[in-house]
């Protein structure tokens, strides 16, 4: 081995332990400071405990909010799956003009709907809709922003469903929504487990459009109570707001594995904020 | 459709008239709007404030995305390749995690890390008591979030590079190439349209990040005061929904440019 190969490799490998340091640092303390029964700021191996998750589960505020990322979640993802899945399964036998252009222009657009550059447009919008201050405004606007990568990811899943099934359907008789529902469904279900997942991900970290559009503590997410925990008295309570970050992680984290495990990590570059 | 049009367009129409009046949010019961022209587009444009958060959303996007993210992604994927599988698997994970985990929790983690009296970064440098964010707010945002945006950089890369037909790899070794130029002459060509890919959502994303006012809530004295941060505070804390509206109109032509630009990029060298 020559001198330049064997410095090659040492550098890999210190390149390698400052990255891992660097980034494992943070979720060490998030992995034990929820067991720990004095818990500090500091990494430190925990003197056990499980009185943190006592402490949280007592905490009316904590676990509804936990209730309350479920529902928006699940609200959001079901309006996406069947609005997407209608969408992508006519955008994909229907031929219109312009058809692949207008995908890629709300795909693009959809980074912004969301996002920090249109807070003021959702906000005056939800307002003059009555929706500020209840979960359904959330999990509309949330929908809006997803449903363009939703439906171009779904288009290619549906591309590939051959037409003869869905003509053979015809012949005995089937309606369009039968066919949809027993020919598309089945063969488009890895997109569609992709998709629920996916937009799963987005909403559970999603902070800014719950913040901005729900006022009572008790109708808001996880993402936006654990923020108030932190502010309230000034003195974060650690033992708590560890805990709480840890069993919010838990259900992402999770699906990540069960997606990298069944159909391999590939999120079309999966449009986190 | 129906959907995508009731939320995209009609706000886009509805802002533009209220960029145009003083809309309040006064307590509960918001004030008649009145017209006032391009007032607020003329007060946005001499506010020192607005000038002070485009030029540090700039530095922002320019040191966390452009420099920090694609090329600590990309070291990330090139290292990778060579490591030891099982080690590569960890370090992977390690940094996925990182972008996994909701932005809420991850702002949390970087508060206790940076902590001024005994966040674990004044432990392990031994520098005592250094109040992290106050000395170095935006540093510290920048840092922050490399460690919570690389992984995307680094799983396009990690594509990118094995879309380079080895036989290259091979030549340029045969051919007693080292590292640097096997880089610019053997990568660099081939992967392109992924730096321009990868460049343009990370630019787009990293302007539009709003997770820093977790963190420092714009402060010290508005020195983290990144574009969104600045028109939460001026639309829907201070209420000034009519300015807002303008800023944000100023904000997603920003947007549309820096993409419009990238889409010409990527197109010509497709051509």
């Amino acid at each position: 081995m020559s001198v330049r190969a064997a410095l090659g490799v040492i550098g890999r490998y210190v390149f390698a332990g400052f990255v891992l340091v660097f980034f494992a640092l943070p979720l060490l303390w998030l992995l034990t400071a929820p067991f720990d029964t004095a818990p500090s700021v500091q990494v430190s191996v925990p003197d056990f405990t499980l009185e943190n998750f006592r402490t949280l589960w007592d905490n009316p505020y904590a676990m509804r909010s936990l209730g309350n990322s479920v529902i928006i979640a699940a609200g959001t993802m079901v309006i996406t799956l069947v609005l997407a899945a209608l969408a992508s399964y006519a955008l994909s036998r229907v031929r219109i003009p312009g058809r692949d252009t207008l995908l890629y222009l709300l795909l693009l657009l959809s980074s912004i709907v969301t996002g920090t550059a249109a807070m003021v447009p959702t906000f005056l919008l939800m307002t003059e809709l009555g929706l500020i201050d209840r979960q359904l405004g959330v999990v509309l606007v949330l929908t809006g922003g997803l449903l363009p990568t939703a439906i171009f990811i779904l288009k290619d899943f549906m591309d590939s469903t051959p037409r003869s099934y869905e003509e053979s359907a015809r012949v005995f008789g089937a309606s369009s929504l039968q066919i949809l529902r027993h020919v598309v469904v089945p063969i488009a279900r890895p997109g569609l487990a992709t998709i629920a997942v996916w937009a799963v991900v987005q909403v559970w970290g999603n902070f800014l459009v719950p913040f901005i559009l729900l006022r009572s503590p008790d109708q808001q997410p996880a993402a936006v109570v654990m923020f108030t925990f932190y502010t309230e008295g000034g003195q974060p309570n650690l033992g708590l707001i560890s805990t709480f970050s840890l069993l919010f992680s838990i259900p992402v984290v999770a699906m990540y594995l069960f997606v990298n495990r069944r159909y391999g990590f590939r999120f079309h570059g999966g449009i986190k904020r | 459709m129906l959907v995508i049009a009731i939320f995209l367009l009609f706000p886009a129409i509805w802002t533009l008239y209220l960029g145009l009046t003083n809309w309040r949010l006064t307590g509960l019961a918001a004030r008649e709007p009145e017209f006032v022209g391009l007032e607020n587009y003329t007060d946005a444009l001499t506010d020192p404030d607005f000038r002070n958060s485009l030029v540090l959303t700039l530095a922002f996007v320019f040191f966390s995305a452009i420099v920090g993210q694609s090329i600590l992604g990309f070291a990330l994927a090139w290292t990778a390749r060579k490591l030891r599988p099982a080690l590569r698997s960890v370090v992977e994970t390690v940094v996925l995690l990182a972008w996994i985990i909701p932005a809420s929790v991850v702002a949390f983690l970087w508060l206790a890390l940076l902590d001024r009296r005994e966040g674990t970064l004044n432990a392990l440098l031994g520098t005592d008591g250094t109040a992290w964010l106050l000395e170095y707010p935006m540093q510290s945002i920048i840092v922050f979030n490399i460690w919570n945006g690389t992984a995307f950089s680094m799983l396009l890369f990690s594509s990118a590079l094995a879309s380079v037909p080895p036989s290259q790899f091979e030549t340029a070794r045969m051919a007693g190439a080292g590292t640097f130029a096997t880089l610019r002459d053997v990568v660099l060509p081939n992967i392109r349209g992924h730096i321009l890919t990868n460049t343009l959502l990370i630019t787009l994303w990293t302007f539009n990040v709003f997770a820093p006012y977790l963190i420092t809530a714009g402060g010290p004295q508005g020195r983290t005061e990144i574009l969104g941060v600045y028109i939460y505070r001026v639309a829907l804390r201070d209420g000034a929904l009519g300015q807002g509206a303008a800023l944000s109109l100023i904000m997603i032509i920003i947007n549309l440019v820096v993409a419009s630009v990238y889409l010409r990029l990527l197109r010509e060298r497709r051509s």
